[in-house]
């Protein structure tokens, strides 16, 4: 094979570029982790904030983040596995089916602010939700849901074919089909899926904005009609309210316990998906 | 009960009211389209029977003016247009070369630790990214520059290029590989270096993928909010120079809805901002669909 120099010089460029990128990543995640890391003690993470945030803790927080990822799995994951259960197994390539599939992909591209007017204008205002874990549930469970259904999808169409024909054979309809034969073998490939559409969730502040989050609110949440502090608003108030070095600390802290939370669940998702598929393969 | 195979009546009714069922399920997203359309367009068109087109295109925003309040939208489509601009073309050479390099000259260990580091950008939360900006971009390049203000169009251009290269990247690089091996062996064998072989061969077959995956990443940039609010400054100025603050449309309407009256004429505009946003951020997203159908339909020929 022969290399011309500029062809050499060319490969190192791309190369260099590749690795850039890849440093870039490793080296905001290791400022996060370095810099947020001897923020977080004990008090940092079970008490609310003081003196507007620059003292005390996350925790309302964290529970507040916690309630919206509960609320948006509680609405979207029925909502997408039911509707990727539809697309894979009951869709024919109709006019119809095709109509609803690209209602999925548009409502994917939706830039997030848009989600934050929708659920303003739909849940807190004409709804009368208010601004509630409720509003912003919703609107955080509709942002993903095609997250969730392309990612159900995938793990429907893992389980081989054979099996659904040999359930139909046996002469059962074709529900007790997908409840028999498909649905054991998909549903975990189809929950760790879910899962990494719900830690994005967990990380989204615009669609929050409007809808649910309050900046300072030292009491827990006790009904889906209130407001709470959550950890992305949280951190965007720190940011952006306190430009003082002083309130650096702080600052990367939250970072860090946000990004844990966020890649912490992504983690349990990718850990449980290796287990499964081990698990299927003996 | 029954020996027909098809099981009774009441079975059937089951049958049919779980498929009925799924099917709404199925159709919810369609739906969640046509609804934000509505309610985007019910709360942001009123604006336009109390605001004049030659009002709306002012250069001037300024909503909150007591005296003289202004909604020209100009100078929001301008940061927004200059933001996005400025991180597609820093985000370019990293998407496209990235996947180039991970597809074709680098070695399968290599790839497999590179990709999903890059791809680890998506699990970071765009406040973080904002957050990060504020602190260590944005002063980086006021010290390398020079400049006034460490928030300014190019902060919060370098983060959003941040955030897009890794979609670019992999939608690219799946691109790239999904050529035929035989393509590239052929180039090889008639005598082409790798770098030939790529660049003449593999790549333009992959183009209409490519040009998706750019597509999709200058997709991603335009509908960005909270990092470019965090970032870029926020002043509604008309400019070209990516050192100056500007504001985008995402940033105007995530900073400004808290402090407004529900009803208002300022409400409105800034639904109507958001009906604008939506529009683009659509017909970006189909010509990256209409490219990625015809690079799956290439593949088959």
């Amino acid at each position: 094979m022969t290399h011309r120099p500029w062809e050499r010089a060319g490969t190192w460029l791309l190369r260099a570029l590749t690795y850039a990128m890849a440093a870039g990543v490793v080296y905001v995640l290791g400022e996060i982790v370095v810099r947020g890391l001897p923020v977080i003690d004990l008090e940092f993470l079970t008490a609310a904030p003081r003196e507007g945030g620059l003292a005390g803790g996350i925790f309302p927080a964290i529970v507040g983040t916690l309630w919206l990822v509960v609320g948006t799995a509680l609405v979207s994951l029925p909502l997408g596995m039911g509707a990727a259960i539809y697309f894979s197994e009951y869709a024919r390539d109709s006019r119809w089916s095709r109509w609803l599939r690209t209602g999925v992909i548009t409502l994917a591209g939706i830039p997030s602010i848009v989600f934050g007017l929708f659920g303003l204008g739909l849940f807190v205002i004409f709804l009368g939700f208010g601004a509630s874990v409720l509003a912003g549930s919703l609107t955080l469970a509709f942002m993903i849901l095609p997250v969730i259904i392309v990612a159900s999808e995938e793990a429907l169409r893992t389980v081989p074919q054979a099996y659904r024909e040999a359930s139909l054979a046996l002469g059962a309809t074709r529900w007790q089909t997908i409840r028999h034969a498909v649905l054991p073998y998909a549903l975990p490939g189809m929950l760790t899926g879910s899962i990494l559409g719900i830690g994005r969730a967990a990380g989204e502040t615009a669609p929050i904005l409007f809808t649910v989050a309050a900046f300072y609110l030292p009491d827990l949440p006790s009904s889906v009609f209130d407001q709470v502090m959550a950890l992305p608003y949280h951190l965007f108030i720190l940011a952006t309210q306190h430009p003082d070095p002083a309130a650096r600390p702080m600052q990367y802290g939250t970072a860090l316990v946000l990004v844990a939370l966020v890649l912490g669940v992504n983690a349990v998702a990718i850990v449980a998906r290796a287990r499964f598929r081990r698990r299927y393969r003996s | 009960m029954s020996r027909r195979t098809d099981g009774g009546p009441r079975r059937r009714l089951a049958e049919g009211g779980i498929r009925a069922l799924l099917l709404v399920l199925a159709s919810t997203a369609t739906l969640v389209v046509v609804l934000i359309f509505l309610f985007l367009a019910r709360e942001g068109l009123p604006a336009l029977e109390r605001l004049s087109p030659e009002q709306l295109l002012s250069r001037r925003w300024q909503p909150t003016s007591e005296s003289a309040p202004s909604f020209g939208l100009l100078p929001l489509l301008a940061g927004s247009g200059l933001v996005t601009a400025l991180a597609t073309l820093i985000a370019l050479p990293f998407g496209v070369g990235g996947a180039v390099y991970l597809a074709s000259f680098a070695r399968a260990r290599e790839r497999e630790i590179l990709k999903p580091v890059i791809e680890l950008v998506a699990a970071v939360p765009s406040v973080v990214l904002g957050f990060f900006g504020i602190v260590t971009v944005g002063p980086a390049l006021k010290q390398l520059l020079g400049l006034q203000t460490s928030l300014n169009a190019l902060t919060g251009a370098c983060v959003l290029a941040f955030m897009a290269i890794p979609t670019i990247l992999t939608i690219a690089e799946d691109a790239l590989r999904a050529v035929p091996r035989a393509h590239r062996e052929a180039a090889l064998a008639l005598g082409a270096s790798p770098w030939q072989a790529s660049w003449s061969v593999v790549v333009p077959a992959a183009l209409p993928g490519i040009g998706a995956a750019v597509m999709l990443g200058i997709g991603r940039v335009i509908g960005e909010t909270m990092a470019v609010m965090m970032c870029t400054g926020n002043a509604a100025i008309i400019t070209c120079d990516p050192t100056e603050s500007v504001r985008t449309m995402t940033a105007t309407i995530a900073a400004e809805m808290g402090e407004v009256v529900y009803g208002g004429l300022h409400y409105r505009v800034l639904f109507l901002i958001g009906l604008l946003l939506l529009s683009i951020t659509l017909v970006v997203n189909l010509l990256a669909q209409r490219w990625v159908r015809a690079s799956v339909g290439g593949r088959g020929s």
